[in-house]
């Protein structure tokens, strides 16, 4: 299914939504990655944004600051979301975020973040930074620039962000668990026939 | 403009183009890929890759926002006339294009934990010298060692006993954890020798390579082959997504090992891969390689 959804969303946006699914999301997001995290949850600092219902987006951007002291977002595509793990959940918890946006998947932790917090983590294809710059109408201000670029905390107004695929649902479905379950059942014979041929010893 | 002057803004413009654009094989490889990944999610996110290969090109913007910690390979003619500044070229062209590309700030200093804005650090940008005897040009690679497919890298030295279906078996299973995260279809590097930290320097060379390209060695070469054939079963897809292929290639380099140790290094490179690769002669003309016909 393909969902197009307005931030702030509800609960009841979020919980009809299933691995597979697709999101076109339209709204103010923030972009947060390793940084945001240790502040907010492991050094317990109060997120300078409201984000009950938002997104945020695991991203670091490469901005042009412009005249003004405005800025424009030049790339901006998906990070590894997996570096967020140790976190999340209780980044959910703490700050009512419903869309989780990154790359890759996230573990067991995030999954039960997203079901008792009803959140979900999606999937923006990676390395397509200037599409995704592309769908951002403004950047409306920043925090937490001190972290340097990719660190800060941006906010920005994006127009039908997407494909965003989701990959963690509030029911426990976890698309990349279950696809990395698939690739390891494949490898192993595959290992085995390789070594076979790889006895160079004479 | 003197002399040093040029070679920066040349290596300024090198850097910035090869930001925007990914090389001739790559390009060439991805496009033959396409035709094969034309199901599901993997048709999707390969058009999202072209699309986005189209409007970096139009809009003469970084690709990728990651454009990584900047890595140069330098193959460094001995008589080439400006040897002696070219290590301050480098820095200087990071410099012009981390303003003028613009790239992302990259460098962060270890124990002060303080972005330092420039792209510029400590060993940062970082070089790698060959030198040449007798040659009055230099080659130089450009890598951006961006975060995602920097993160499945490894090395460690295996025991002679476990063989090379040990390196197998410690690249595949990087690749069905890690891989995933590093924008497949990824480029595999990977080093064996005798030690980690030349089995990891090697797996980077080995990256530096073309697509397509092979290991001159026959049993070598067939490794490689098995290998690509091998990880392209598992089926990663783009992103992780499930398809039918997980890498554009496996490239191996090797150095004579110790009798009692078999070390393994392995890179990865994301689909993105944007390796520039030029050759700069006495009088600062070029060879731009790796995108043949393209004037900086």
């Amino acid at each position: 299914m393909i969902y197009e959804l307005k931030t702030p969303v509800s609960d009841e946006d979020i919980k009809k939504l299933r691995i597979g699914d697709v999101i076109y999301l339209t709204g103010d997001i923030v972009t947060g990655r390793d940084d945001v995290h240790h502040r907010a949850v492991l050094q317990n600092k109060e997120v300078p944004y409201d984000l009950k219902g938002k997104a945020i987006f695991h991203a670091g951007p490469i901005m042009r600051k412009n005249d003004d002291g405005s800025y424009k977002v030049v790339s901006v595509g998906p990070t590894t979301s997996m570096r967020m793990e140790s976190c999340e959940a209780q980044f959910l918890e703490k700050t009512g975020v419903k869309i989780i946006i990154g790359k890759g998947g996230m573990g067991p932790k995030t999954t039960q973040g997203c079901i008792d917090n009803c959140a979900v983590h999606t999937i923006y294809p990676g390395g397509c930074a200037v599409v995704a710059a592309e769908s951002v109408n403004k950047v409306i201000d920043v925090e937490w620039l001190d972290l340097g670029m990719p660190e800060a905390l941006w906010h920005l107004d994006v127009n039908r962000f997407g494909p965003l695929i989701v990959s963690i649902d509030t029911e426990g479905g976890n698309l990349i668990d279950d696809n990395k379950k698939l690739f390891n059942e494949r490898k192993e014979p595959i290992i085995e026939r390789i070594t076979e041929k790889l006895d160079f010893l004479e | 403009m003197d002399k040093n002057n040029e070679l920066s803004d040349l290596l300024s413009r090198f850097i910035c183009y090869s930001s925007a654009h990914l090389p001739d094989d790559v390009y060439g490889k991805l496009k033959e890929m396409q035709q094969v990944e034309n199901e599901g999610f993997a048709a999707t996110i390969y058009d999202a890759m072209f699309e986005n290969m189209k409007k970096a090109d139009e809009l003469k913007r970084p690709s990728c926002q990651d454009t990584g910690i900047i890595q140069f390979f330098v193959k460094a003619g001995t008589k080439f006339p400006y040897l002696d500044e070219l290590e301050q070229s480098l820095v200087e062209a990071v410099k012009i294009a981390t303003d003028k590309a613009p790239l992302r700030h990259n460098a962060v200093e270890v124990f002060d934990e303080k972005n330092t804005g420039t792209n510029i650090g400590t060993r940062v940008p970082w070089i790698d010298w060959e030198l040449v005897p007798g040659s009055d040009s230099i080659e130089v690679y450009l890598y951006m060692a961006g975060g995602g497919c920097s993160l499945p890298g490894f090395a460690k030295v295996l025991m002679p006993l476990e063989g090379y279906g040990g390196v197998v078996k410690a690249v595949f299973d990087q690749m069905t954890s890690y891989g995933v995260n590093a924008c497949p279809p990824c480029l595999v590097g990977i080093g064996i020798a005798g030690s980690a930290e030349v089995a990891a320097k090697l797996s980077k060379k080995a990256l530096l390579r073309e697509v397509g390209s092979h290991n001159p060695n026959p049993r070598a070469r067939m490794m490689e082959e098995e290998m690509e054939k091998g990880l392209n079963e598992i089926g990663l897809g783009p992103g992780g997504l499930r398809g039918k292929m997980s890498v554009m290639g496996v490239n191996i380099e090797q150095a004579a090992r110790h009798p009692a140790t078999l070390a393994v290094g392995m890179s990865t490179a994301c689909w993105a891969h944007r390796r520039g690769h030029i050759r700069i002669n006495g009088d600062l003309s070029y060879d731009f390689i790796s995108s043949k016909g393209v004037e900086l």
